[in-house]
């Protein structure tokens, strides 16, 4: 009979990249009008905390968002970019967010290739409801990023979130002004940007 | 249509390896369609690039351009002016683009970016298959429209062979699972057709010196030509 194999040596694991506390990562968020950005507004009036490091890509449908959305903002230096779409099944347009899924996983096949890591993009999925899931995926996400700690394509005076915005401008919707401002601020990380300060929730 | 497939990214590297200025190319006619080789996928592929170089420390300016066709002169004048600021085009286009863009503006270097693959009918959206081979002597009229050059894995003038099983191939590898025997598909139709007697006539050894093995091809209409 066959030897069983014998484990011989157990491999030590890798040590862990350490975290930059100061790290503060820059994350584009293409979010689908109908589902996570409105997430988002409710998130601000429900007064909930999430980190300021997001910048939002307000999109009609993440069915919308192409692959060479993604790869600029990150040629650009996000440090992450992820999709915010409706939930399975519920797509306002049916199958958007499906499609935007299988994109994601492509750009994250690119990543590869060019050696960045993968797990800088990302598709998630929520309601418009869901306000308390989008404080909780941008605080998943940031804390993600944070381990990988920032992108190395990043470069002075170049704004992933313009470069984002560029890319994506003949499909990207106008973003409205946050509650009170008199013109939309051109960096403003949410429709509720008063709400994403840091700081201990109330 | 031609279809094409992308290069592994290290091979892509390697031939443009040293060059400071590189130009994707892509061609808007069959690559785009087959999603390949288009605009939209040499700027994908410009932007992997330049994140490549970028994340290395090597400074490389990549741009990428796309004709509306590689394979003919007058669109190729559209986008010269690009070709000539680069050291290396990097043509996303069939074999016969990248060969049109390597003439027209010799001795400029121009590689490959995918692998030609076939021509091929889209079964579906983003699946291929392989319909033609261009084999200069087309046979379809008297097997029922199907093609033994290309669907038959041993480009058989008179099946099936023995490896023929429930209507599916012998041949079988992971990336070509499930062929449908073309013989089975050809006697199939030829029965639906009431022209079974087809499938009893011996065809003699087919002339390949029509297809490639003759040489390149060669194609003149004289009646066609400028005057």
């Amino acid at each position: 009979m066959a030897e069983e194999p014998q484990v011989v040596e157990a491999v030590e694991e890798a040590p862990k990249k350490p975290v930059d506390p100061d790290f503060e990562p820059e994350i584009i968020v293409f979010a689908c009008h109908y589902c996570a950005y409105a997430a988002a507004d409710l998130a601000g009036s429900m007064r909930l905390q999430y980190p300021s490091t997001i910048r939002m890509v307000k999109l009609p449908c993440t069915g919308k968002l192409e692959v060479i959305h993604l790869l600029r903002a990150l040629e650009a230096g996000a440090d992450g970019v992820y999709a915010a779409g409706c939930l399975e099944g519920e797509c306002h347009y049916l199958k958007g967010n499906l499609w935007a899924r299988k994109r994601v996983d492509y750009v994250k096949k690119l990543l590869a290739e060019v050696g960045l890591e993968p797990e800088r993009v990302e598709m998630y999925n929520m309601s418009s409801a869901m306000g308390a899931e989008f404080a909780r995926v941008a605080t998943e996400f940031t804390e993600r990023v944070k381990g990988l700690g920032p992108n190395p394509l990043r470069r002075h005076g170049v704004s992933p979130h313009a470069a984002a915005r560029e890319a994506a401008k003949d499909v990207a919707m106008p973003e409205e002004a946050p509650a009170g401002a008199a013109s939309p601020a051109p960096d403003a990380a949410s429709p509720s940007a008063a709400t994403s300060q840091k700081g201990p929730a109330e | 249509m031609i279809t094409a497939e992308r290069k592994p990214f290290d091979e892509i590297l390697e031939l443009v390896d040293g060059r400071k200025k590189v130009l994707v190319a892509g061609c808007d006619t069959c690559v785009a369609i087959c999603l390949t080789g288009g605009e939209k996928e040499a700027e994908i592929l410009a932007s992997e690039l330049r994140m490549k170089a970028q994340a290395d420390g090597r400074e490389v300016e990549v741009e990428h351009t796309a004709a509306i066709r590689q394979c003919e002169w007058e669109y190729l004048d559209m986008i010269a002016a690009k070709v000539e600021e680069a050291d290396v085009v990097l043509s996303m286009a069939c074999g016969i683009g990248i060969q049109s863009m390597a003439e027209k503006f010799e001795p400029k270097l121009v590689v490959p970016a995918v692998n030609t693959n076939m021509l091929g009918m889209p079964q579906e959206h983003a699946v291929w298959l392989e319909r033609c081979g261009a084999c200069g002597d087309c046979v379809i009229g008297e097997t029922a429209g199907i093609c033994p050059v290309v669907r038959c894995s041993k480009s058989l003038m008179n099946g099936p062979c023995g490896g023929s099983h429930d209507g599916k191939c012998e041949v079988t590898t992971p990336e070509k699972e499930d062929i449908d025997c073309a013989w089975h598909l050809i006697w199939e139709r030829l029965k639906a057709q009431g022209r079974e007697e087809l499938m009893y006539v011996n065809r003699p050894p087919k002339n390949w010196s029509k297809s490639s093995s003759g040489g390149p091809r060669k194609m003149v209409r004289e009646e066609a030509k400028p005057v």
